[in-house]
Formats: C-alpha cells, structure tokens, sequence
C-alpha cells in the first residue's frame, strides 16, 4: 500500500478512485506516565512518555485507515491528513483520513511499498 | 504568631521560590542545550530539500518512490516559564516565555520526520504539514504546559538533488 500526503503519487497514475477512507482513536494517558510528566514540567525538557503514547496512537489510527482501504480494495491512499480534538481532560482522539484509490504505474520507476 | 506559622510560610515561599530557581537554572540550561542540538542536526540535514509545497518541486517527473513520514514530539515547560505566562494572564499580551518552547517543539517534530526519511533512504520532504495534539490539556488546567507537535509529509526521492 503506497501513502503520500500530496495529491499525486510520482510515477504513479490514478486511474480509479475509491472513495474516503479513515482511522482513528481515542486514547488516554496513565497515572505512571503522569508523575514522570509532573516531574519533568518543574525543569523542562522532552516528556518521552506522552511522545510514545502519541506516536503509538498515530500508528493505530493509520493502520485501521490502511484496513479500510484495503477493504475496498483500494493499493494507495492520498492525500493523507491528520487531526486530533480533544475528547474529555486527558483523553485525545486522532484521526487520519485520505482517498482511497488504485494506481498504476506510468514509468519504470514503481513508487515504494509501505 | 508562632514558630509554627513562621516555618509555614518558609515553607510555601521557599518551596515556590526553589521551584522557580529550579526553572530558572535547569530549564534555561535544557532550552540552551536543546537549541544547541537543534542547530548541529539542522546543519546536518542542510542538504534535504523539505518544502511544505502541495506537488513535488521541480515536476513530478524527478520524484520518485514517494510515501509517508512523521516525527512527533511533547516539550514540557519548566516551572518558571508556566509562573511567567500565568503572570502574563493577569495583564494580556505576547507570552514570550512560551515562544520558544512551540518554536523548539517545531524544530524537533520537523527532524524527527526529516531524520525517518533519511533513515529510509529519502533526500526529499514535500507537502509538511504540522499538527498539535491535546493530551495534556488537563495538565494544562492544573497550570503546566507542554507542546505537543506532530510533523509529517511525502517523502521521495528526487533526481534533481543526486549528480
């Protein structure tokens, strides 16, 4: 499955569009995580726990977006875009969408599979 | 007033002012530090071609094997700044103090994304876009703040940057 954020995929020609595909999650941080968090907002500094958590929740939401598309039997996805709101204090969702759409490639040159 | 209440208020004071001594030596020294090493990776990453443009700069034709990259970071404030910006409610206006932790929190989502390309073989980053996220927001009602950022866009790589 090839996923860009930009319209087109480089030696790639769209020739079917399948529609909008999305994913997402919700997910709330833990108390452990929380103290370390505390901790680290009296000097400053990368609060490593929250940059996992997010990053874990990303990949989730990307994943079920992935599924869907190969649901409708879509090979790439483009335009990707990424939103999160804020569902209650301490809890955020995230959500990735794009197009489905199936491909071929117009040159030598096939674009990489992810 | 007794001895008890005077170790009281030593105790709310000084507790405050060594939280803030605190900020002022050991946050400003991790905000230093982490420009510092922003500065060194960013001239290490000078030769990447990272625009936020929507198509691939210089025609489709020269990019090929495109896909998704991200980098994601959360920056904590330090006591100090957070005792800054609360200062700042009360009158309004530019909170410096938080200036430099979005900015820092940019920078590093950015290399992080640059550097996951890099790792997969890429020397070219179109179509960034940013994003923040809000986990932290109930943090942020109890007074601590924390920049949450999130970088991706279509990494590829480009003939026009290879001899």
């Amino acid at each position: 499955m090839i996923v860009v954020n930009t319209e087109t995929i480089p030696g790639m020609k769209i020739v079917r569009v399948k529609g909008i595909v999305q994913g997402n999650t919700v997910r709330a941080k833990h108390v452990g995580r929380d103290l370390a968090a505390g901790f680290k907002n009296l000097v400053g500094g990368e609060l490593k726990g929250y940059t996992e958590l997010l990053t874990e929740a990303r990949r989730q939401a990307i994943e079920r977006m992935l599924a869907q598309a190969e649901q409708l039997g879509a090979n790439a996805i483009v335009n990707v875009r990424f939103s999160t709101s804020a569902v209650t204090q301490g809890a955020a969702e995230l959500y990735a969408y794009g197009t489905a759409v199936i491909c071929e490639p117009t040159s030598v040159q096939p674009a990489e599979q992810v | 007033m007794g001895a008890n209440d005077a170790i009281q208020i030593v105790l709310f004071f000084g507790t405050t002012l060594f939280l803030l001594f605190l900020g002022l030596t050991v946050g400003t020294t991790v905000d230093r530090l982490h420009r510092k090493r922003l500065l060194k990776r960013e001239t290490e990453f000078a030769n990447m071609l990272v625009t936020d443009l929507r198509t691939f700069p210089g025609g489709a034709e020269t990019a090929s094997h495109a896909t998704l990259v991200m980098g994601q970071v959360v920056i904590g404030s330090d006591y100090l700044k957070t005792y800054l910006a609360k200062l700042r409610n009360i009158f309004g206006g530019e909170v410096r103090s938080f200036l430099s932790l979005m900015e820092r929190a940019r920078r590093e989502a950015l290399l992080r994304m640059m550097q996951e390309a890099r790792d997969r073989g890429y020397d070219a980053v179109c179509n960034v876009r940013y994003e923040t996220s809000n986990i932290g927001v109930a943090k942020r009602r109890r007074g601590m703040a924390m920049a949450e950022v999130f970088a991706y866009g279509t990494a590829y790589r480009s003939t026009e940057l290879s001899p």
